[in-house]
């Protein structure tokens, strides 16, 4: 029996824990959300994406409550928390820079949160225990935040914003500080511990393969607007906008005029070159400007000339050596640059080719994605 | 060795504007009173040699010491003087911690002007201003016509020649001493940690007694001990705003001195008053040391 997946989004019975309802918010002038609809469900990971100042830091604060809509709404299960002041929303969140306070211990400051609650000693003491077991912080509890690494002072924040049991985690660009290796791993725990705990985690970051490896559904946002949400797969293969293939990921993209071709489109890019074509489910209209958006990974490359649907010749203008992948970059006579990956299953001394070589580069009808922006 | 010059400034300085005139006084502590120029007794005679060294030590004796027990005068000054500051300096902190605290949280802009303000006074002379404050306290002064003509009181307060003249004074004076280093400590404040707390529950009254306040703390000791130790040996003050049963220690000590021409007992009375600042400046440093390992 197969496993079901998880997939709230697409059931039209979930009630979705979070909804944004034309929610807008500006700072005077300056707009920082944009009439944002969105439904965020109960268990998932979802990660809000895009550059610094596109709004995704305000978005959260207006959950956490340090922000208030301008216009709109946010129902948290149902109910309007707009006039719910911070310190008594079921949300908690895990600040960018982690804001432990610095005059109590890791133990004190994972109890701070279950101690205003005036919960009973015993209770606080089991859940801070528990809290530090979670998060591997056994033999630190009696240490200050000065007194343990950057790693370590990552996972106390996590836990003390745990340890109320919130329905909703809230986390700040959580790993920002975190050098590459440790961050990589972090990322696996925090997608760990969230299961475990079965609380839904909304992450703030603009990295966006961090996004991608945690999230069950990425939102892509740009100024203030939501330019995609959908599962990082989607998002990666069947982007909506050329601003979202650009965003996530290396990718060609080619601008030229459609003409419909029977079940294919054909879309004229440049004078004197071969026409390219793709299978798409969108209509173009006659003559209408569209982009074609190719991963690196779904373009061939060889020194003869191929069989297949788009065959382009070019020169080869530089090579990235990744280690186990090679980028080509290959200048079509037109002047435009198509990046090439391919996996490098030779040895380098017996590579085929090298700079200045002509190759031809090559993809499937399939291998793209047709955009109309 | 360009080190060691560095490092033996402060040691010199030290060694010649404090050691050396502290011996001095203890030197004349140790005295009696005498009727001649300087006014004390014995003198270092250096024409007989290694017996008037001799001579001069045996003459040398702790009877002004033992006299400073003997007159209630002496401890009750000491005492008066240490309530007087410990009061000055509470005040001083109740009306310099929201001084700093709003300066803290003043836009970023605002902070330079605000901080001028504080430190603006400095640039008076300090006797003015605590002349202009007999202007203001006296029965006939500023306050009373104010407090009068709005009918607040029918007869002038007074205030003037009182201990809280001297309250007021030393609290004016002595704001700045305690508004810097609670600002310097707040304005460090993350804002972050604010809404840290906000978010696990706390109001934000709760938030500033448990996050602003424990983290003021350092800033809130160094204030305290930067406005008591002066307020404890302060003279100025409460000669000019204080009655004549205003008792602080530092009158006491010019009354010997100028007066009765007492020089080793204002010396004596002068060491004790040291010896009883030497606890409080110990603990104001070892609060500073502390400070350093914390942020190290």
């Amino acid at each position: 029996m197969p496993q079901k997946v998880f997939a709230p989004w697409d059931d039209p019975a979930e009630k979705p824990l979070i909804q944004f309802r034309n929610v807008t918010k500006r700072f005077g002038d300056f707009t920082a959300i944009d009439n944002i609809n969105l439904d965020i469900y109960t268990r998932e990971f979802f990660a809000l994406l895009g550059p610094s100042g596109c709004g995704k830091t305000t978005l959260m604060r207006m959950l956490a409550g340090f922000e208030t809509p301008t216009e709109g709404t946010i129902l948290l299960s149902g109910q309007d928390i707009g006039p719910v002041p911070p310190n008594q929303r079921a949300v908690n969140m895990m600040f960018q820079s982690y804001a432990l306070f610095p005059h109590l211990s890791v133990w004190e400051n994972i109890a701070f949160g279950l101690k205003r609650e005036g919960k009973d000693k015993a209770t606080i003491e089991t859940r801070v225990h528990e809290m530090l077991k979670l998060t591997r912080l056994e033999k630190f509890a009696r240490r200050k935040p000065h007194q343990i690494s950057g790693g370590q002072r990552q996972r106390v924040a996590l836990a003390r914003s745990l340890a109320k049991a919130p329905k909703l985690l809230l986390l700040d660009e959580p790993l920002g500080a975190l050098d590459k290796k440790l961050r990589e791993e972090t990322q696996f725990e925090l997608m760990d511990i969230q299961e475990k705990t079965g609380t839904t985690f909304v992450i703030v970051t603009h990295d966006q393969e961090e996004a991608m490896t945690v999230a069950s559904r990425v939102a892509v946002m740009d100024e203030g607007e939501l330019m995609q949400v959908a599962t990082p797969d989607r998002i990666y293969e069947a982007p909506n906008s050329v601003y979202v293939a650009d965003f996530i990921g290396d990718v060609n993209i080619i601008e030229g005029r459609a003409h419909q071709a029977g079940d294919k489109l054909q879309i004229d890019w440049a004078e004197g070159q071969p026409a390219l074509f793709a299978q798409t489910d969108k209509n173009f209209d006659m003559g209408q400007t569209c982009y074609i958006a190719i991963r690196p990974e779904k373009v061939a490359i060889s020194a003869e000339r191929p069989q297949g649907a788009n065959v382009l010749q070019g020169k080869v203008l530089d090579i990235a050596y990744l280690g186990n992948l090679s980028t080509y970059h290959v200048q079509l006579p037109t002047g435009h640059v198509v990046k090439a990956q391919q996996a490098n299953t030779r040895r380098i001394s017996r590579r085929e080719f090298t700079w200045e070589d002509d190759v031809w580069v090559s993809w499937s009808e399939t291998a793209g994605v047709v955009l109309d922006k | 060795m360009r080190r060691a010059i560095l490092i033996a400034i402060p040691y010199v300085w030290l060694l010649v504007l404090f050691l050396i005139p502290f011996v001095i006084v203890i030197k004349i502590s140790l005295s009696d009173t005498a009727l001649a120029r300087p006014p004390y007794f014995p003198q270092w005679d250096w024409s007989l040699g290694w017996q008037g060294i001799k001579d001069f030590f045996r003459e040398l004796d702790f009877e002004n010491f033992v006299f400073l027990t003997t007159d209630s005068l002496y401890w009750k000054a000491y005492l008066s003087s240490v309530k007087i500051a410990v009061i000055s300096t509470l005040l001083t902190l109740l009306v310099g911690f929201p001084i700093a605290y709003g300066m803290a949280r003043a836009p970023e802009e605002w902070r330079p002007t605000l901080m001028m303000l504080v430190i603006l006074p400095f640039w008076t002379s300090f006797l003015i201003r605590v002349y202009s404050w007999m202007g203001i306290l006296s029965q006939g002064g500023l306050l009373n016509s104010l407090l009068l003509s709005l009918g607040i009181i029918s007869e002038p307060l007074i205030i003037l020649n009182t201990d809280i003249a001297v309250y007021i004074g030393i609290t004016y004076t002595y704001l700045p001493f305690m508004i810097l280093p609670v600002y310097a400590a707040l304005e460090k404040l993350d804002g972050s940690l604010l809404e840290a707390a906000e978010d696990l529950g706390c109001s934000r009254t709760s938030a500033f007694w448990l996050v602003t306040l424990p983290l003021s703390k350092q800033g809130v000791i160094a204030g305290c001990f930067l406005v008591f130790i002066p307020a404890m040996g302060e003279f100025v003050i409460p000669s000019l705003l204080g009655g004549s049963q205003t008792l602080m220690i530092g009158k006491v000590l010019y009354e010997e001195f100028f007066s009765n021409r007492d020089w080793p007992v204002a010396s004596a009375v002068a060491v004790v008053l040291l010896l009883i600042l030497v606890i409080p400046i110990v603990l104001f440093q070892r609060n500073e040391q502390k400070q350093r390992e914390a942020e190290g």
